[in-house]
């Protein structure tokens, strides 16, 4: 799912803004075609990403039934509407897995890919934002499916509608940049499950994954402004939801903007340590 | 049906003559394994922090589905899936071949290849947490119940063997088989809950196309005193049929299939 198969052909003189641009739309329109290819395992896929929403779905909305009727400010029908569009930040925010990061430099693909002229993260970016395009297009007829199955309720206005868009590009970008940090783990050390399974977990409980923030103990909630996993998931999902209005809108972007600039700056610094250490063997 | 069982205990010799070399994964897999499952737990008590009674459950009761899950995920993770990877990397790379040449059953031989030994640190955990929920369950120990609860258990595991060899006989088509079996792993989380919490439509699903009501529910009910003599004899059934199209399906598979390699 993550592999870039072709190279792309390095220019002899200058790598400028124009090169870069066309790398993207290379890179991005490679993930399109190759995904396109797959409609069955793409699908699976889809039902694979869209039966965890589910569960949590079910759940969280027969407690709130039983509970004579909401529990956290949130009804059974909007718990509904806040998995539903779970369903579609998912698309948006998933990136290469640190184990894909761990199968490439396992393979020897890495060292090829160092080979060019431009930096790993680039290709990667350009890949997993042309893959946006299939993603959404698979999602489309779950999205709708479980609409009509789980009758969810949302109320955004205009702006918030408006706004859902870059939001959530900005939650693909934050999650990005930190799988991206997590996957240069495996420069130093092969055996990483358990690190990745402690990364999940927190992601899981403080970034609104499992249920919105505001269900979590008071001090999940506590621990979750410390992290930048809540504007991966909570965030977009509730600026669609209708749940966030424009005094916490402008700080929340600005949280994003912070953890993506924060994010960056980290996967720089300790990928120049990474590359000091790599030594590849063959291809 | 001799044979199958002493082969099934040579290949695990092997596995763990193999994997006790690498004491460090034991360790790290403990790790991961409590990760897994401190963070379920958190889930369980924050579900428990807003209601006593979910779909019919209690805590205690809820505790045990989630002992059984853990302890199917462990047995499943360490007998099963290992093969089945294995199987369909076989597959994919013609090594196949060579399994059909050998002079026992190929589906006995391609079923107990593997045993991945530190994956059972979950079936110690799991039966760590079913120990915990069955004594504030209170409940009284008797032949029937341990005897109804082992049956429904190994009837689960065989069922999922069942739908995952399945899966992987795909293989013999497809190449992307991978997703489907990732699709069904995820599937199973459903057992964390019991199946009766999940709408119509999803139930079905989880009770017939992926078995994961007889996987986890059912043996919880079992323990819980739920189980019918009536759901007991369907489950039999039903495990019975389902070995048989099995074997009937990976017999026809076999036919189909033209070697690769050599």
């Amino acid at each position: 799912m993550s592999e870039l198969a072709t190279p792309i052909k390095p220019e002899p003189r200058r790598f400028g803004l124009r090169n870069m641009l066309t790398m993207y739309a290379v890179a991005a329109r490679q993930a399109i075609i190759e995904q396109l290819q797959y409609p069955a395992a793409n699908m699976m896929f889809m039902v694979h990403i869209l039966i965890e929403p589910v569960i949590y779905l079910v759940v969280w909305s027969s407690v709130a039934t039983s509970q004579g009727g909401a529990i956290g400010g949130y009804t059974a029908a909007e718990f509904a509407g806040y998995y539903i569009i779970w369903t579609l930040v998912r698309q948006f925010n998933l990136a290469i897995g640190p184990q894909g990061f761990h199968w490439r430099i396992k393979e020897g693909r890495l060292a090829a890919e160092l080979l060019r002229p431009v930096h790993p993260l680039l290709p990667d970016l350009g890949y997993y934002l042309g893959y946006k395009v299939p993603q959404t297009i698979y999602w489309l007829p779950m999205g709708i499916l479980l609409w009509l199955l789980f009758k969810p309720e949302i109320n955004p206005v205009a702006w918030q509608i408006a706004a859902f868009p870059v939001v959530l590009m900005l939650a693909f970008f934050v999650r990005f940049f930190f799988m991206w940090l997590l996957g240069l783990v495996c420069f130093w050390t092969e055996r990483v499950d358990a690190l990745f399974e402690l990364y999940f977990a927190a992601e899981l409980l403080f970034s609104g994954r499992l249920v919105p923030l505001e269900v979590m103990p008071t001090w999940a909630q506590n621990v979750a402004n410390f992290l930048p996993f809540q504007w991966t998931f909570y965030f977009p999902i509730e600026v669609l939801l209708g749940r966030v209005d424009l005094p916490e809108f402008w700080p929340g972007v600005l949280a994003q903007l912070a953890w993506i600039a924060g994010g960056y700056t980290l996967v720089r610094m300790i990928w120049k340590l990474a590359v000091k250490r790599f030594t590849a063997v063959g291809s | 049906m001799l044979k199958p069982i002493k082969l099934f205990g040579l290949f695990a010799r092997i596995s763990i003559l193999n994997e006790v070399q690498y004491r460090a994964n034991f360790f790290l897999q403990v790790l991961q394994s409590s990760l897994s499952l401190g963070t379920g737990l958190i889930v369980l008590s924050v579900v428990y922090s807003y209601t006593d009674n979910l779909g019919g459950w209690s805590q205690a009761e809820l505790l045990a589905v989630y002992g059984v899950f853990v302890l199917m995920s462990g047995l499943i993770g360490s007998l099963v899936l290992p093969n089945m990877w294995a199987f369909m990397e076989d597959v994919r790379e013609g090594r196949l071949d060579f399994t059909l040449t050998k002079p026992e059953d190929a589906q006995v031989l391609i079923s107990v290849r593997v045993v991945a030994i530190w994956r059972l640190v979950d079936v110690v955990l799991g039966l760590i947490v079913l120990g915990v929920a069955i004594t504030r369950m209170g409940l009284e120990a008797s032949w029937w119940l341990a005897f109804a609860f082992a049956a429904t258990l190994i009837m689960g595991m065989v069922l999922l063997y069942c739908v995952l060899l399945l899966a992987s006989i795909l293989s013999f088509w497809f190449v992307r088989v991978w997703e489907l079996m990732e699709m069904m792993q995820s599937i199973f989380q459903a057992g964390r809950w019991p199946v009766g919490i999940y709408p119509d439509w999803l139930r079905l699903g989880l009770t017939y196309l992926i078995p994961v009501a007889f996987a986890v529910t059912v043996p919880a009910e079992a323990l819980t005193g739920r189980l019918t003599p009536e759901l007991l004899a369907g489950t039999l059934l039903f495990t019975i049929v389902a070995l048989v199209v099995t074997r009937l399906i990976w017999k026809w598979g076999l036919r189909n299939y033209s070697g690769a390699s050599a």
